[in-house]
């Protein structure tokens, strides 16, 4: 009886011990230097690992305080999902406004004006929906129609689940919504001859550029313009073309301070700073350094293409209304992906 | 002569038959083994060494490193310890439950990893049933350490307890009973005639249970976090680093891993040959 005691003693103490080990693993870090969480999503890696080198730069200038920025991306939803969970984020920077509504209506971490508290809607940098295509664009693919013809493959992310997928499919509904004699009965059966013609339907823009350009998929990968121009400029510059539509959707991913975890955490003023940084002539730069569309036209490192471009709002009435009509289980997308 | 029977009913088989079939085998193991692993170690140096060891020269490696070997320690002690005790239980005696006690050991192989990490965040997630306390109080175990060591240890579960039972339970009883008679106490007996009599079966166990905990993808991935530098452990980081293009370095860290997993390997390899001599020892008339 003693002994069976003394092991289950010492098996409590050998958990303690741990987790004190853990606990002095962490603790001295977070006392020296101030620490913030910018959760994101897929395609913002490489701006912000820049952007977190240049504002701990000037934050150290300005407060001669350490500042260790640390990021985490994945697909939008599902990063929203996690800070809903309990991933301690003072920052996010995500692929679309719904996913920020998301926290501050059912987790209550933000208030929900929270899109009025920056400018421009609390967007520092834009893009757009483009097509990629092969060298010398075999298929010959100039614009939205081409891509419903029969033959033709298209590579794109799942609505249900990426946010960057939802701008893809709004701005095809969009596009044909808003042609000379369009009407939701012709923007409806644009996007259900669209999504016939997918022959890869990825759960993110990432996984979709990588079955498109190192896989080789499909004849068309309708993405981001930034990822689409990322793709250009690094991997593989001859083998691929940029292919962009007469009209699209303005992207518009947002971002936002998480009161509640930051106030916790009592970084709320360096997230401020982080965000209001973003908007600065130096955030800008950032921003069209990696073909992000900065909002300061003075900044753009090179001119981007010209475009017809349409908001969620004009198009859509707001992504509320947006959601509710189109992704929301028994929507409009799972009504013609059931047609499929 | 009489378990010698099915080698001699395959030497029965016409030669061109069994060159078929061991053919198919070989062919199978290749596409689906070989194939891939030469494939990892071939993009991993495709621009050359310097490259290849660069890929290791980043801090974030090696937090990654740090973390998948931390976790998996810890995983592999606590269900270590948690194994030996429920195999000696179902392998020495009989009592109420042991069925039961048999198949919940089992579970974590039923469950799909995702949703054990899945179960984790429901539980103490900040909307999951605990998730309010722990927040009140500061704790944090999702998207933290404590949550991928959680996550880790529920997976690779079984791995000691189901190694070890038959073990136990091809020894028998009669050594603990001798050692008894002749005035040792249980836990004498437990330590110096019930463990080195399994010591080459707990090694065993140990091993495959390190492997799965090193290479363990889902689970982590849901209680994680994905924080660079922090909460990604290596089969994370390698995701990552893919995602971002990096591609030799993230075939570098997946050389990493498979060298891990190679060593393991030879280790199993050993562990098990020493543990079938010591049960043939037992069973040798």
């Amino acid at each position: 009886m003693t002994r069976s005691l003394l092991i289950t003693l010492s098996l409590a103490g050998l958990t303690l011990l741990g987790w004190a080990g853990l606990r002095a693993v962490q603790g001295p870090a977070e006392l020296q230097t101030l620490r913030l969480l910018n959760v994101s999503y897929d395609p913002t890696r490489e701006l912000y690992q820049d952007v977190n080198t240049a504002f701990a730069q000037a934050w150290k200038t300005r407060t001669g305080q350490e500042l260790n920025i640390r990021q985490s991306h994945g697909g939008s939803g599902k990063q929203a999902r996690a800070v809903l969970d309990g991933l301690q984020a003072d920052v996010v920077t995500l692929g679309l406004a719904y996913d920020i509504d998301a926290l501050a209506q059912k987790g209550h971490l933000l208030p929900e004006d929270w899109q009025s508290r920056l400018p421009h809607r609390s967007t520092p940098y834009t893009s757009t929906i483009v097509f990629l295509v092969r060298k010398g664009n075999p298929k010959g693919i100039r614009d939205w129609a081409d891509l419903i013809r029969p033959g033709v493959a298209v590579i794109q992310p799942n609505p249900k689940t990426s946010g960057g997928a939802r701008w893809n499919y709004l701005a095809a509904y969009g596009q044909a919504l808003l042609q000379p004699g369009g009407s939701e009965a012709s923007a409806r059966a644009y996007v259900a001859a669209l999504y016939k013609n997918v022959a890869v339907l990825d759960s993110g823009a990432r996984a979709s550029t990588t079955t498109f350009i190192e896989r080789g998929l499909g004849d068309v990968l309708v993405t981001w313009e930034n990822e689409a121009l990322l793709a250009l400029n690094g991997e593989a510059p001859d083998r691929f073309e940029l292919v962009v539509p007469t009209t699209s959707i303005l992207a518009e991913p947002p971002v936002a301070v998480v009161d509640k975890v930051a106030q916790r955490h009592g970084t709320t003023e360096v997230a401020k700073a982080y965000l209001d940084f973003l908007y600065t002539e130096a955030g800008q730069r950032l921003a069209a350094k990696h073909h992000f569309r900065p909002r300061l036209a003075a900044v753009a490192v090179h001119p981007f293409p010209q475009l017809r471009l349409f908001t969620v709002d004009e198009a859509f009435g707001g992504w509320k209304r947006a959601h509710e009509t189109h992704f929301k289980d028994g929507g409009l997308f799972d009504q013609i992906s059931a047609l499929r | 002569m009489a378990d010698k029977t099915p080698l001699s009913l395959a030497r029965r088989e016409s030669p061109l038959i069994r060159g078929v079939v061991t053919a198919l085998a070989l062919g199978y193991l290749a596409c689906f083994l070989v194939v891939p692993l030469v494939a990892v170690f071939a993009e991993a140096f495709k621009q050359g060494a310097a490259a290849y060891f660069k890929a290791f020269e980043d801090a974030e490696t090696w937090r990654a490193i740090r973390l998948t070997l931390f976790a998996t320690g810890l995983a592999v002690a606590l269900n270590t310890t948690f194994g030996l005790t429920a195999a000696w239980l179902l392998g020495k005696f009989d009592f109420r439950g042991r069925h039961l006690l048999t198949s919940l050991i089992d579970l974590p192989f039923a469950v799909s990893p995702v949703i054990s990490g899945l179960i984790f965040v429901l539980l103490f997630g900040a909307q999951g049933w605990f998730g309010p306390w722990l927040g009140d109080h500061d704790i944090r175990l999702i998207f933290a350490t404590p949550g991928i060591v959680l996550a880790t240890t529920f997976v690779t579960f079984p791995f000691v307890a189901r190694e070890l039972t038959p073990v136990m339970l091809a020894k028998g009883r009669d050594q603990e009973e001798a050692a008894r008679m002749l005035g040792a106490s249980g836990w004498q007996t437990f330590w110096k005639v019930t463990v080195p009599s399994v010591k080459w079966g707990l090694l065993y166990g140990v091993i495959l249970c390190s492997a799965r905990a090193m290479g363990e993808f889902g689970a982590v991935s849901v209680v994680s976090g994905h924080i660079r530098g922090e909460t990604n452990t290596l089969p994370l980081h390698i995701e990552a680093l893919y995602n971002e293009y990096q591609f030799v370095a993230a075939f570098a860290c997946a050389s990493a891993l498979s060298l891990l997993a190679l060593v393991t390997l030879a280790l199993k390899a050993f562990a098990e040959r020493r543990r079938d001599q010591s049960l043939n020892q037992e069973t040798a008339p």
